[in-house]
């Protein structure tokens, strides 16, 4: 198979890290290779996230470069737009519709752009927005957004859902388990 | 069996498997999660030092001892670091000795972005660059068996890519705990003139040596493919080599210094083309040339700045334009802010609204700078807000300018080198305001622990330290607390510190939000008396936004992002927030 690339796009503490270590763990439990990179430090909250997962037979590097990814996952719509470069000519996107201000909005530097999704949808009309936190919240925890994402994306990544599955099962705390199962279903079902 | 983890964690697991004994590091991003993990997996001792200076003497003094020993940095961290390595190279080690030391190329959160190739050959030490987790797993026990046969520190260099990127990792065997003698060898280990003119010749003797282990070591491996290229590259590079050009031959440096050289030109010779594949400074490139070694593609083609990647090679070395599409441009930026409810938000909209020149530090309130605070002027390295504002108010006196300078500094980062500074100014008549931000964690690198946390990286309890007594202690009489949440006390303080004569400290105790979990009842804004004046905007809290867009839309509040600080109420003049009632606050 060649290397399927996924990049995941959201702000600091919305758990893309929690997201991607999913995607990873389900390649290694699939037999295959897998690397996983992001790019943290200077962020503890609040700050644009970008993660990499890259599932292959044989993965060298840990980096997507633009234009190569397969698919995008997006917590965020501004940060789907940000990061939309990194899809290739055919490549797959769905984000998560509800919007959260940049420190720069609201400090009232900048404005959040009103037509975010029409811009989207201009580059990738194929992109689907995602009610990922109604859908988490009907799931029990607002906090499960990621696990919806995860969900929505299933079906178009080169792993089976049964191990996905399993393997939120088995990252999620003791009282995470039911919530997250829910959400990941409630995504799937988006 | 194998695993998923980060080259962090490798290293970790790899020091627990490999019989380590004594690890010690300084935080600092992409160094971190390896002395965590180390705790985490709660097999060998570990702590965090005051600063890398600490922490590789502590880890030469393990080695002396006779425990295979770690210390962790960050690249700057090696600076400090440096008057230890040098003379540690010198009297070599007893039980193996590595430096682990995390670069950032691309400076994703770093002052610079030195490449710590340099200090290896400088300080003339063995190096090793890691290209992926297995890499780093099974470097370290190599770095032992290189460090105890020829009695030097092994450098371990990763960079952001390797420390972060998580890939899969088979661990070997374990071994138990190394502990040897206690090594009594005053020539080898008293670095007066006379035993340190003997050991240099050892140094070069051992690089003789090294350069010879470095032909044959499996460390650094050919991979014949085709021989219209061959490129020679280490570290995340290759991964990088790997993907643009699979067709390629490729001799992998593992061991990066000293380098092969015959290695390197049999390899040269067995192909059309050489090329030199690295991040940052061009350090093959430089010594392959020197050998007379034709280099058809290097640093005349890559940066010498910030990373590179697979699609930027293939430009490269075929000469095109990166072909990728433009990413779309005037969006709003999203940087990294200050938390809801932290306690550096009160300082900077003072200090913003005071107008002062505010020297800095590292750590979260570096944030400080950003718009719409802009409210820090100079940041230089760990611990220099403070001997930075000494210089300047000295120069200020000189120049007849009644400017007193304002140093903002966290507690970690005091700990870490800037109490030798605040000494350094209370001896020399300095006439700084010095502000302590004592949230009483490392907060940037991640909430760790520090001497006044009363805590160690292993979770034992332990001696706190107190600011005030430590403050005075170092030379300074003006000490008072600070609450940055009430705005107005936070004024009044800043202003009597700035018009008192001589050194002045002022320290903030509020602890941080993040790290100890701290949560208040959210606030809301009362729509009939906001007037969209946007005053209270001023504090870049992420809570915070407009209703609508227009000339005067007024403020709400995201009950969700609210931790209930308050800060933006004291901004406001019509009294237009206060807290959720009762039932209906999603934070009580």
């Amino acid at each position: 198979m060649p290397i399927f690339n996924i990049v995941i796009a959201g702000v600091g503490g919305q758990g893309v890290l929690m997201a991607s270590r999913v995607l990873a763990e389900s390649a290694l439990a699939s037999g295959l290779d897998v690397k996983q990179n992001e790019v943290h430090g200077m962020a503890q909250r609040g700050g644009s996230v970008i993660s990499f997962v890259r599932i292959g037979e044989e993965v060298a590097s840990p980096v997507v470069t633009p234009g190569t990814a397969d698919l995008l996952i997006s917590f965020e719509p501004l940060e789907a737009l940000r990061y939309i470069h990194y899809l290739k000519p055919a490549g797959r996107l769905v984000y998560n519709r509800v919007p959260i201000n940049p420190s720069t909005v609201a400090s009232g530097l900048a404005v959040y752009p009103p037509d975010v999704e029409q811009q989207i949808a201009a580059i990738c009309p194929e992109a689907k927005g995602v009610e990922a936190l109604s859908i988490a919240r009907e799931a029990g925890n607002g906090k499960a957004v990621n696990m919806v994402m995860v969900g929505t994306v299933m079906k178009h990544l080169p792993l089976d859902e049964e191990v996905i599955t399993e393997v939120v099962k088995q990252v999620s705390k003791d009282k995470g388990v039911e919530v997250n199962l829910k959400a990941l279903a409630g995504g799937a079902a988006a | 069996m194998k695993k998923i983890i980060s080259g962090n964690e490798a290293i970790a697991l790899g020091f627990t498997d490999a019989g380590g004994v004594f690890a010690s590091g300084y935080p600092g991003t992409p160094s971190t999660e390896t002395l965590e993990e180390v705790a985490r997996l709660g097999e060998v001792y570990c702590e965090w030092a005051a600063n890398e200076k600490v922490a590789l003497e502590a880890a030469i003094g393990a080695s002396i001892a006779g425990g295979r020993s770690l210390a962790t940095m960050k690249h700057v961290g090696v600076n400090v670091a440096a008057d230890a390595l040098l003379t540690l190279s010198y009297t070599g080690v007893n039980a193996g000795l590595i430096l682990m030391v995390a670069d950032d190329p691309g400076m994703h959160s770093s002052q610079n972005e030195q490449d710590s190739r340099n200090y290896a050959r400088f300080a003339k030490v063995p190096l090793l660059d890691p290209a992926d987790s297995q890499d780093a797993y099974d470097m370290v026990r190599a770095g032992f068996e290189i460090s105890e046969r020829f009695d030097t520190p092994v450098m371990l260099r990763t960079t952001t890519r390797i420390s972060h990127a998580k890939g899969v990792v088979v661990p070997g065997e374990k071994l138990a705990p190394r502990i040897g003698d206690w090594q009594k060898e005053v020539p080898k280990y008293v670095m007066l003139p006379n035993f340190a003119r003997q050991r240099h010749v050892v140094v070069e003797e051992r690089m003789l040596a090294l350069r010879e282990f470095a032909e044959t070591t499996p460390l650094n491996r050919v991979e014949m493919r085709d021989t219209e290229l061959g490129i020679v590259t280490s570290g995340v590079a290759y991964q990088h080599a790997r993907e643009a050009f699979p067709n390629a031959s490729i001799l992998k440096l593992g061991l990066a210094h000293p380098l092969p050289e015959r290695k390197i030109r049999e390899f040269a010779g067995s192909v059309r083309k050489l090329v030199v594949v690295e991040e940052m400074d061009g350090i093959f490139e430089e010594q392959i040339r020197a050998m007379g070694i034709e280099v058809a593609v290097g640093k005349d083609k890559l940066p010498l700045c910030g990373e590179i990647n697979a699609d930027l090679l293939r430009a490269a070395l075929d000469g095109g334009e990166v072909a990728a599409p433009a990413p779309v441009e005037g969006l709003p930026q999203r940087p990294p802010v200050f938390c809801p409810s932290c306690a550096h938000r009160g300082l900077f909209t003072i200090l913003s609204k005071l107008k002062v020149f505010v020297s800095g530090d590292i750590g979260c309130y570096t944030l400080g700078a950003l718009p719409p605070m802009g409210a820090m002027h100079s940041v230089i390295d760990m611990g220099a807000s403070i001997s930075a504002a000494h210089g300047m108010a000295k120069v200020n006196t000189i120049a007849g300018r009644a400017q007193k300078p304002v140093a903002v500094i966290g507690d970690s980062t005091f700990f870490h080198s800037g109490m030798t500074g605040l000494l350094s100014m209370a001896f020399n008549g300095g006439d700084a305001l010095v502000i302590i931000m004592d949230n009483r964690t490392t907060g940037m690198t991640g909430g760790q622990e520090n001497p006044g946390t009363g805590r160690t990286l292993e979770g034992q309890p332990t001696r706190q330290v107190e600011m005030v007594p430590l403050v005075k202690a170092l030379g300074i009489d003006n000490v008072f607390e600070l609450n940055t949440y009430d705005l107005a006390a936070t004024e009044a303080a800043i202003k009597k510190g700035l018009e008192t004569p001589g050194p002045y400290v002022l320290i903030d105790r509020n602890p941080c939000i993040l790290r100890y979990r701290i949560r208040k009842p959210a606030m809301t804004v009362d729509q009939e008396k906001c007037t969209g004046c946007r005053a209270c905007l001023k504090v870049a809290c992420m809570a915070l936004g407009l209703t609508a867009t227009g000339e005067k839309p007024k403020v709400r509040i995201d009950p969700n992002v609210c931790n209930g600080c308050g800060v933006c109420g004291q901004m406001c003049k019509f009294d237009a927030m206060h807290e959720i009632e009762g039932a209906n606050n999603a934070n009580l």
